[in-house]
């Protein structure tokens, strides 16, 4: 039951990336930008309309339209 | 002899590539906090150790599969140009995610020299690098960095020249999986036997295949060994291949910074405590607004006393020309056409400065992205993508950058939109116009007439390109994926070389294209059109419907006459396409300011234009045809004349309608009349 979509997740909490799916070129670029299997995210805010949502990942921070969040799966880690 | 050699600065997004550039070669290229800002690639020179160096900037890429057009800029330069070595730029409290693109440059082949940049934030932070070690593990030298202070420059070219004699070691030290590499194995074999592929490195252009991406896929298809390449990658599952890789350079990255550095991971950093307040999902948006209010006040407000100086100087100027020259017409020319045109443009020099110290306040600190990120939502709503924002604020400056801005869009719909209404963004060449209607007719509420202005242009950005989206250039959704880095304290000095460049772009364009065109403006007004019988640059026919420029402009005069505007403002407005401060520099031409040293201002003021009409002028210079310099960008990043006119037309038709409105509605309820 711990697995989840990224968009799922509310802020000030942690997961770990099991499986990027989505489409070919978005997907890409999110393996790209560090999203792999086994990166630890901690979700930071959204937005003040709701979307899109930061992210802190890798010692960055990346922003994520839910969309995108929605093609990610994840395993809960913890809140942060 | 000296030796000729090309290097290029590559690198993750904002990682200080231009900013060391910069320090290397002297020039002054647009540096600014936010993924992004370099799109095109720029070179300078430098001689170092007897070794002439072509410096090559290049856009940000995080990948060299790239997406977007300024990343397709950086890629080809590298895989195609190849130049002699590549430094790469690394930001240093971001290792993981840059040196990802460093395993890609290594199975290019690149013969590589890594700038580790902003140590200086690294320390203060809390990490430590052991310098060393990484090169040590790389193979690559290692020269520590802090771009935007010049630090460290003189040892990075000193690595660069001495890796110009090694030759690079040819093994591999990214290692895949087993089966991976068999596969890389079997393609590299296919690659290595056909000269077709002999222009690019065999190991990475298998690894891009097997990787997927679309260029090199493409670029492959056109070869006759395609088919049996074709089958190798038939054999994998490229689905969670593509996943694979990725994942592999990860960890080998993770494997090798476990040993050479000891990162803080305390998690509040600066940057956070202020994304608390400023992305705050009560505080976000309020914030915003006022921050872009506060902006446009105080450009107009701050700039009142030193506008007045400024005037004061070409009044005494014109005073002392018209007493200093003897020959009438020439007294006409300078007093008339130089005088009250350049000045009437000059003036707005404060207004300009301010303006881009705003503008670049908002660029150094980090704000822009986060605007982007509170704004994304307004975007999509639209139609427009989220990184559309980043080019329409840059508009507030000037059009011509921002249309090139766009360049960061990856979806060419996207892309075409935003270009498109980019226009309608009030840039500063139309600020002289604002002020001086404004303030001349708005007095105390001049501010809040400009804002409303500002406003207007983003509204008609927003409803055109949701009008378009819907109409003529649809298309799905796309990604919207970035970036958001760390805060960085704007410094004074970097504010005001920014501002500096800026007031001297702007006195330059006073001094040339400006003065040009008032100078053509005045000549036009001297001359006597046929059959009036006056003569050159006398007083009885200058600047009247006597004149050529009179002549004809009273023929254009019905095309504007229901916006409430004469002749004069016709020839002010096609003066205006040239550049858009012409409008204001026609004006004092034709409006006779430098005459007995009267400001257009109070000349405007005693009669000669009504408040309604200056309200409609405000209205129509701000939405109709863009400067030339502007429809040229336009027309070579769209690649297209269709739709360059298409912007042209849409934007005047529009800019007539709404003047139209203002001056009817307000001349029919009597308000402002
Ligand atoms: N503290 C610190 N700031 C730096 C350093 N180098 C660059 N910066 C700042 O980092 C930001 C990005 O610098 P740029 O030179 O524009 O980066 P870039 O890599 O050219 O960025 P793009 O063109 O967007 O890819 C700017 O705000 C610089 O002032 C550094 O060594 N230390
Ligand atoms: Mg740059």
């Amino acid at each position: 039951m711990n697995k989840r979509t990224l968009d799922q997740i509310e802020p000030d909490n942690s997961v770990k990336v099991l499986k990027v799916t989505g489409r070919k070129s978005s997907r890409k670029r999110i393996l790209d930008m560090g999203l792999t299997p086994g990166t630890r995210v901690d979700v930071i805010r959204r937005a003040p309309l709701g979307d899109p949502v930061e992210f802190r990942l890798k010692g960055y921070n990346l922003s994520l339209r839910k969309r995108e969040a929605e093609t990610i799966l994840v395993e809960f880690v913890g809140s942060t | 002899m000296t030796e000729k050699i090309t290097v290029a600065l590559a690198g993750n997004p904002n990682v200080g590539k231009t900013s060391i550039f910069n320090a290397i070669t002297g020039s002054k290229q647009h540096v600014g906090n936010w993924p992004g800002v370099t799109v095109e690639r720029k070179m300078g020179k430098r001689v170092h150790n007897d070794v002439e160096m072509e410096i090559v900037d290049l856009p940000g890429t995080y990948s060299l599969t790239a997406y977007s057009l300024d990343e397709i800029i950086a890629r080809d330069f590298i895989i195609e140009e190849k130049p002699h070595i590549v430094i790469q730029v690394i930001d240093a409290t971001n290792l993981e995610r840059n040196l990802y693109l460093t395993t890609q440059l290594m199975e290019l082949g690149a013969k590589l020299v890594i700038a580790l940049n902003m140590t200086d934030l690294a320390l203060a932070k809390g990490d430590s690098i052991d310098i060393s070690k990484m090169q040590e593990y790389l193979e690559v030298p290692v020269i520590s960095t802090v771009g935007s202070r010049g630090g460290g420059i003189e040892g990075l070219l000193d690595a660069v020249t001495d890796e110009l004699r090694k030759t690079r070691p040819t093994e591999n030290i990214f290692t895949y999986d087993a089966g991976i590499e068999k596969r890389s194995g079997e393609i590299e074999t296919i690659l290595n036997s056909d000269p077709y592929f002999a222009h690019y490195p065999a190991r990475w252009f298998s690894m891009k295949l097997l990787e997927g991406d679309e260029s090199i896929i493409k670029k492959a298809v056109e070869s006759d060994r395609y088919p049996e390449i074709r089958e190798v990658l038939d054999k994998t599952d490229a689905y969670s291949l593509e996943s694979r890789i990725a994942d592999q350079r990860y960890r080998t990255i993770q494997t090798m910074l476990r040993q050479v550095c000891n990162i803080n991971t305390n998690r509040l950093s600066g940057s956070d405590m202020v994304d608390r307040v400023v992305t705050n999902k009560y505080l976000g948006i309020p914030i915003f607004l006022s921050f872009m209010w506060a902006a446009f006040e105080l450009t107009f407000s701050f700039a009142t006393p030193f506008m007045n100086m400024i005037d004061v100087f070409f009044g005494w100027l014109a005073e002392a020309a018209a007493n200093a020259i003897s020959i009438p017409w020439l007294a006409s020319l300078v007093g008339e056409g130089i005088i009250a045109g350049v000045g009437s443009v000059v003036i707005f020099l404060p207004n300009i400065l301010l303006l881009f110290f705003m503008i670049s306040l908002m660029e150094d600190s980090g704000y822009m992205a986060r605007a982007a990120f509170i704004m994304d939502k307004v975007m999509s709503r639209t139609g427009l993508h989220g990184k559309s924002f980043i080019p329409l604020v840059m508009g507030f400056g000037c059009n011509v950058p921002a249309i090139m801005a766009t360049r960061t869009i990856e979806d060419s719909r996207d892309r075409l939109v935003t270009i498109l209404v980019a226009p309608f963004i009030s840039c500063g060449a139309r600020l002289p116009v604002y002020v001086l209607l404004a303030g001349t007719f708005f007095g105390r509420d001049a501010g809040l007439v400009i804002f409303g202005l500002y406003a207007l242009g983003i509204l008609v950005a927003l409803l055109s390109a949701r009008l378009m989206r819907s109409t003529v250039i649809r298309g799905e959704d796309t990604p919207f994926i970035m970036e958001l880095p760390s805060y960085k304290l704007p410094t004074l000095k970097g504010s005001a070389i920014h501002m500096w460049e800026r007031g001297k772009i702007y006195l330059k364009k006073a001094g040339s294209i400006i003065l040009v065109g008032v100078v053509g403006v005045w000549l036009l007004a001297s001359i006597p059109a046929p059959g009036s019988g006056g003569t050159f640059a006398s007083g009885e026919i200058y600047g009247t419907t006597n004149s050529v420029i009179g002549f004809t402009g009273q023929l254009i005069e019905p095309l504007v006459a229901p916006l409430g505007f004469d002749w004069r403002i016709a020839v002010a407005l096609v003066f205006g396409v040239v550049a858009k401060e012409i409008v204001v520099g026609s004006m004092g031409v034709l409006y006779g300011a430098g005459e007995d040293e009267e400001s257009l201002s109070n000349i405007l003021a005693a009669g000669a234009m009504t408040p309604l009409a200056g309200l409609g002028l405000m209205v129509f210079t701000l939405l109709y045809v863009p400067c030339f310099a502007c429809i040229g960008v336009i027309k070579r990043e769209t690649g297209s004349w269709k739709w360059t006119l298409f912007q042209l037309l849409y934007g005047t038709t529009l800019a007539w309608m709404l003047a139209f409105l203002v001056f009817q509605v307000g001349s029919r309820t009597g308000l402002l009349a």
